[in-house]
């Protein structure tokens, strides 16, 4: 019990931090950190082994957080711009990236399925599946931004889709990879113990940081989510802006599919990225963003991304099928997002309100 | 959402008379489209379609999807969105799977507890929604999610319900007069529906009724439409919505026991992607996402267009499972198109 002021300045502080976008999501981490630390602290042990390869590779729960959550993280970059400028959410994430990858095999298999080497430089590849995958997130900006069509419905379009574009496009077969080279994105560069999405999702954090830093694209895709009118009648093309959103979006999608189908040289039509949108959709909310669009902070969707990673590792230590998964993460969320909920805050304000005009009185 | 209320302010309430138009104009569209499909199928994909059979099966597969697009309408119609309801049926469908089963139940307690499931996750849905203003979006997300996985909780493996009671109920035919058709091997075989064609066509019926003609039903449009001037009219937004959840979950719980009927059986992958089906549908009968404009008798015609161009994608000998998907989304794509044109229109 100290003094009024003092109650005072603790309450004032303690609501600024409360009330900081990046407090959600770093909270749901610390708690989930500390309950595995106090329910079984081996779910720290990070362990050096070496794989079938002979190359040095760290393993254990949180390597495997890094390893996946990196996915979710690239996704939420382009998820949260989308989220922002549009104030609707792409549903079309896992079938697009079934269609990158699929591209991606294409055209590196060429017309065998199973060829012995590559038939095109992995590089090409890649350059050939952004493309591709960023003219199917211009298609979808161009139906949200031009036809006005609600982003999910319009993204709907490419979700019923994209599966069947992504068997189409290899005659529904499956080719595989030969080359070990390939497999370095999604597994480990011979050498360097870290798996390696993790480090192409600290260079898409970089290059998205460097564009925030220093292009309007913050502040644009901020002031069409806001108000697209009065951004439109400040000299802004919202339509453009919307439609650069889901090209940006595009290209993250361009990576995770080079990531995904690395990790297994190949490639399942109906599988691959099955349910990452609603993931990435989840890290944008868990950072705390409005979901009706405006302002964002991409710092708190990316380690929202890591957060549900994190969720789900440490289910899985607690031995939940992964069948089961869902319903323990549903929970999760729905706790998180009352608490996090304005109507929620503010009665509970009013509430610390209420009890410390009471205890001074 | 400022700026959303602004722009919809024009086409709220004082309009509600040009809404109304609105849907008359989409719903005409639909059916159109769905008529001129059919003849065409009748025309040149010949016998198959020519049997009315072939339309009642339609139905009888669709029953279910009929009825959860009328909660999914409901909802859209409020302006909110409800992708929980294929998560939903899934759990019933394995609840009174497992009920019948393996504790011996009855049909009837079976059929109260789909409804208590259905009415469950309306409630804590519709609370969450409605009065702690979460996003419809990620509440009913997690709703299906929780659905789902609670399904393999409950009982990982599929199977098939034996309960006799059950059985019987679920073989039961209700011949339709004067419809059948003669058999390759000249008997004559009479046209049929299952029970839940009829729960289906009572469910439309009602709220077509519902939405047209009570307070209540008003209120969904005019909530969906502006909620800002229907609470300066009086009307208790919060309940509304709340409301419209609730019976969306109902719905769900109706809507999951009639696919059990249809299948029989218990299985997690059941009613997979029904979320999406059930939004398409609405979205081509005419509802839209924006709020304040749909028909539930548009939602049935949408249903019955959905499963039309799939029986004849597979019946014009392209059976290959991706072109359903590529046609469906071109079809959803074509009357989101057209909607969008129409009302750009309208507003000029």
């Amino acid at each position: 019990m100290g003094t009024k002021e003092l109650k005072k300045s603790n309450s004032n502080h303690f609501t600024k931090i409360f009330r900081n976008q990046i407090f959600i999501p770093l909270a749901a981490l610390l708690l989930l950190a500390l309950f595995n630390l106090i329910a079984d602290p081996s779910f720290f042990k990070i362990t050096l082994g070496y794989n079938n390869l002979g190359n040095p590779v760290l393993s254990g729960f949180l390597v495997t957080i890094l390893d996946s959550g990196s996915e979710v993280a690239i996704l939420a970059i382009g998820m949260t711009l989308v989220t922002a400028a549009t104030g609707g959410q792409d549903i079309s994430v896992g079938a697009a990236v079934a269609i990158a990858g699929s591209v991606l095999l294409r055209v590196l298999c060429g017309r065998d399925t199973r060829p012995e080497t590559l038939q095109a430089p992995i590089i090409v590849a890649f350059l050939v599946c952004c493309v591709v995958a960023m003219l199917f997130g211009a298609f979808n900006g161009v139906l949200v931004a031009y036809f006005k069509i609600q982003p999910m419905v319009a993204t709907l379009i490419l979700y019923t889709a994209g599966r069947s574009i992504a068997a189409w496009i290899n005659n529904n077969e499956l080719p595989i990879v030969n080359d070990p080279s390939f497999g370095y994105f999604g597994g480990f560069i011979p050498g360097i113990p870290i798996p390696t999405p993790f480090f192409i999702a600290i260079i898409c954090m970089i290059v998205i940081g460097l564009v925030l830093k220093f292009t309007n694209l913050r502040l644009y895709t901020q002031a069409v989510g806001i108000n697209e009118n009065s951004s439109r009648l400040n000299g802004l093309n919202p339509q453009v802006i919307k439609v650069l959103s889901f090209v940006i979006l595009g290209l993250c999608v361009a990576v995770v599919g080079l990531i995904k189908t690395s990790r297994v040289s190949s490639i399942n039509y109906s599988v691959i990225a099955k349910d990452i949108e609603m993931d990435a959709i989840l890290a944008v909310a868990l950072g705390g963003n409005a979901l009706g669009g405006g302002k964002f902070n991409m710092t708190a969707s990316i380690i929202g991304a890591y957060v549900i990673q994190f969720l789900t590792q440490t289910l899985f230590k607690f031995n939940v099928k992964s069948t089961a998964l869902p319903a323990y993460k549903a929970v999760v969320v729905i706790v998180l997002v009352v608490i996090s909920a304005p109507v929620v805050r503010e009665w509970f304000s009013a509430t610390m309100k209420k009890l410390q005009t009471k205890e001074v009185a | 959402m400022s700026s959303k209320n602004k722009t919809s302010a024009s086409g709220g309430l004082a309009n509600k008379f040009k809404n109304m138009t609105d849907t008359n104009l989409l719903l005409t569209i639909t059916i159109v489209v769905f008529l001129l499909m059919y003849i065409g199928a009748v025309i040149f994909l010949g016998s198959g379609f020519r049997k009315p059979q072939t339309f009642f099966n339609i139905l009888n597969a669709q029953a279910a999807l009929i009825i959860l697009s009328c909660g999914m309408s409901l909802v859209m119609i409020t302006k909110g969105i409800d992708i929980s309801i294929g998560g939903v049926t899934a759990l019933v469908c394995m609840c009174c799977a497992v009920y019948l089963d393996f504790h011996n139940g009855n049909v009837f307690m079976a059929i109260v507890i789909a409804l208590a499931i259905g009415l469950a996750f309306g409630l804590v849905q519709g609370f969450l929604i409605a009065y702690l203003e979460i996003q419809p979006f990620i509440v009913t997300l997690a709703g299906m999610f929780f659905a789902r996985g609670m399904t393999t909780i409950v009982n990982t493996d599929p199977f098939n319900v034996q309960n006799e009671a059950f059985v019987a109920l679920k073989g039961t035919r209700i011949i339709v007069p004067g419809m059948g058709s003669v058999n390759k091997l000249g008997n004559y075989v009479n046209a049929y529906i299952e029970i839940g064609v009829i729960v289906a066509l009572v469910v439309v019926a009602i709220l077509f009724f519902v939405l047209k003609w009570t307070k209540l039903g008003r209120q969904f449009y005019a909530v969906g439409g502006n909620a800002q001037s229907a609470m300066m009219l009086g009307i208790n937004v919060k309940r509304t919505k709340f409301l419209a959840h609730l019976l969306c979950g109902l719905l769900a719980g109706i809507g999951g026991f009639v696919y059990f009927l249809h299948v029989g059986s218990g299985s997690p992958s059941h009613a997979t992607g029904a979320e999406m089906n059930a939004i398409a549908s609405s979205i081509i009968g005419g509802t839209m996402l924006t709020g304040g404009v749909g028909n539930i008798f548009g939602t049935f015609v949408g249903v019955l267009s959905l499963s039309t161009i799939q029986n004849i994608v597979s019946s014009a000998g392209l059976d290959d499972a991706w072109w359903t998907g590529i046609t469906i989304a071109a079809m959803l794509c074509l009357f989101l198109i057209v909607q969008s044109v129409v009302m750009a229109r309208k507003k000029k």
